[in-house]
């Protein structure tokens, strides 16, 4: 994706467009301060950010759960409270927790669904989501007879059931095993190529970092940063340098110390982190002071600082 | 207005009925023949008539009201409720409904319920005493009412609830004592004086009066003041009920 992924995000226009959105609860916690955010047509954006930081309830007021305190939400332009039949309408959401009905079946809780979106019933549709899903065998099982894997599923089936054009998946691999999870990740590859919007929130860095365009993470209510991934981890992202020396020394040498360095336990490896968006990071001047000194240089490795790290820099600010 | 939503949810809560059929529909029919049993043939056969009616007879329409009340309150309390307790409430909350459809489907279904219970227990009253309905269009309007307003009481009960403790607890403390004390079982004018006056204040006076009025024009009040407190008390309940989506209270925190 790269740069290509940046302006393929410019150019399109906000599906969903959220201004100065706060919220503070009855009890006075304040979940949103003033979030502005804009969500390109057919991208992936990913909320990263801990327990508590304000993502649910972000989602939550956009799908119209929640009321906000003050701001404003636009579904392709249309006030998801003034006029929340059109802007809901185009809205599919998968909620954190298992919440399904026990004693329906499978077949009827996706009818349910798609007919509360005002769609009138369509089988061959939803045949085929259920097969897409791996679920048509069980469409005639009662839920509660499902795993968590297929009860997840299930939640996504009634999501896209009304064919929504915006899905929201609020922690969808939370809980899930490896396999799932990666299951969950081609399909949400598969609905962005096919045009769906998608927003998901999750703790799972490696998961924004594998499928998303842009990364947004919150903290205490503020959306903090909103880039897209790579351009995020290039600006924000520091680079690391690992030599290997053939000596060992107790101590970092007097003519090294302008670099920072950290000296490894084993006192065989020197770690210099740089900003590789500088002019002049210093590497072949660091390589040949070390050399001088006659430390000899046995292997060296860089590293690019993950998503992550990002995250854990920014929340821990 | 999204019909596809409506018939949804309404088809939902009639499923919901059809798979607890004996809980739904045999158990509060079987509660008031027991009445009937117990008040009308054991115990009514030594009661003198009320106001040129047979006792047996007299108290079907308090009887229907009795089941009426308790099964509205119950069927919508308990449908909206649930999805509440489970968090698939989310569903609906963002779907694009209004508060109006979401009304139809839900008190629309419990009302069906408790109109058709209605009905089964005027059938098998007609099995234990001789029935004869001197209006039967007030009769109608007098049910069909009653199963609307209390339906939506019941919803609003189910709004307001946060476990299954307060779920019960205005059914069995408000609702009904004050069917009872109604007169299910007697006319006003044979309390005393003091609790006649008292029991002016109940609401369902006005209910049983009207209803019985329309079986044999015999009431304690004007059957005109009847229907006015019953679509005073349903007025009541719509509004509260669009309060309570407008401010999202106990739904949208």
């Amino acid at each position: 994706m790269g740069i290509f992924s940046v302006s393929f995000v410019f150019m399109k226009k906000p599906i969903v467009s959220i201004s100065n959105l706060s919220k503070t609860y009855a009890s006075g916690f304040v979940a949103l301060k003033g979030v502005n955010l804009d969500i390109a047509e057919g991208e992936i954006l990913a909320l990263l950010g801990p327990n508590g930081a304000g993502k649910t309830t972000l989602i939550s007021i956009i799908c119209g759960i929640v009321n906000a305190s003050s701001g404003q939400v636009l579904v392709n332009g249309q006030d998801n409270v003034k006029n929340f039949r059109s802007a809901r309408a185009l809205i599919g959401l998968v909620p954190q927790e298992l919440t399904l009905g026990a004693f329906d079946t499978v077949w009827n809780t996706l009818n349910f669904s798609r007919g509360l979106f005002g769609k009138k019933p369509d089988p061959a549709y939803l045949e085929q989501l259920l097969k897409d899903l791996s679920l048509w065998d069980k469409k005639d099982s009662l839920l509660l007879t499902l795993s968590g894997g297929m009860k997840r599923r299930v939640l996504i089936a009634k999501a896209l059931s009304h064919e929504p054009t915006i899905l929201f998946l609020d922690e969808p691999t939370a809980g899930v095993d490896v396999e799932l999870r990666k299951e969950m990740w081609a399909l949400i590859n598969r609905l962005r190529k096919s045009g769906v919007t998608i927003i998901l929130t999750t703790h799972y860095i490696e998961e924004a970092e594998g499928i998303a365009d842009r990364v947004g993470i919150i903290n205490n209510g503020e959306l903090l940063v909103v880039e897209d991934k790579l351009a995020l981890m290039h600006k924000l992202g520091k680079r690391q340098l690992k030599i290997d020396i053939e000596k060992t020394i107790s101590k970092i040498p007097e003519s090294l110390s302008a670099w920072e360095l950290t000296l490894f336990e084993d006192g065989q490896s020197l770690l210099y982190t740089y900003d590789p968006n500088r002019q002049q990071t210093g590497v072949a001047k660091l390589l040949r002071t070390i050399d001088s000194e006659g430390l000899l240089i046995k292997d060296v490795n860089t590293s690019q600082s993950s998503l992550e790290d990002i995250f854990i820099d920014m929340v821990n600010k | 207005m999204n019909i596809h939503a409506v018939r949804v949810i309404y088809k939902y809560e009639m499923l919901r009925a059809w798979h607890t059929l004996l809980q739904s529909f045999a158990s509060p029919v079987i509660s008031t023949v027991l009445y009937f049993v117990v008040f009308g043939a054991a115990i009514g056969s030594r009661i003198e008539q009320v106001d040129g009616v047979s006792y047996g007879a007299f108290i079907v329409p308090g009887l229907i009201m009795l089941a009426l009340l308790t099964h509205s309150i119950a069927n919508a309390s308990f449908g909206i409720f649930f999805p509440r307790f489970t968090g698939t409430i989310y569903e609906i909350l963002s779907a694009p409904i209004s508060f109006v459809e979401i009304l139809i489907g839900y008190v629309g279904a419990a009302a069906t319920k408790s109109f058709i219970i209605g009905i089964i227990i005027l059938a098998t009253a007609g099995f234990f005493v001789p029935l004869e309905i001197a209006h039967p269009f007030w009769m109608l309007l007098f049910l069909i009412l009653t199963c609307i307003s209390f339906s939506l009481f019941g919803f609003i009960i189910g709004l307001w609830a946060e476990d299954f403790e307060k779920l019960q607890l205005v059914p069995l403390l408000v609702i009904t004592p004050l069917v009872f004390l109604g007169g299910s079982f007697y006319t006003i004018d044979m309390l005393p004086p003091a609790w006649q006056t008292v029991t002016l204040f109940n609401p369902v006076v006005y209910l049983i009066s009207g209803f019985r009025w329309s079986f044999f024009e015999v009431s304690d009040v004007s059957v005109w003041v009847s229907l006015s407190v019953v679509s005073g008390f349903l007025f009541i309940c719509l509004v509260t009920v669009w309060w309570m989506f407008k401010t999202g209270y106990r739904l949208k925190h």
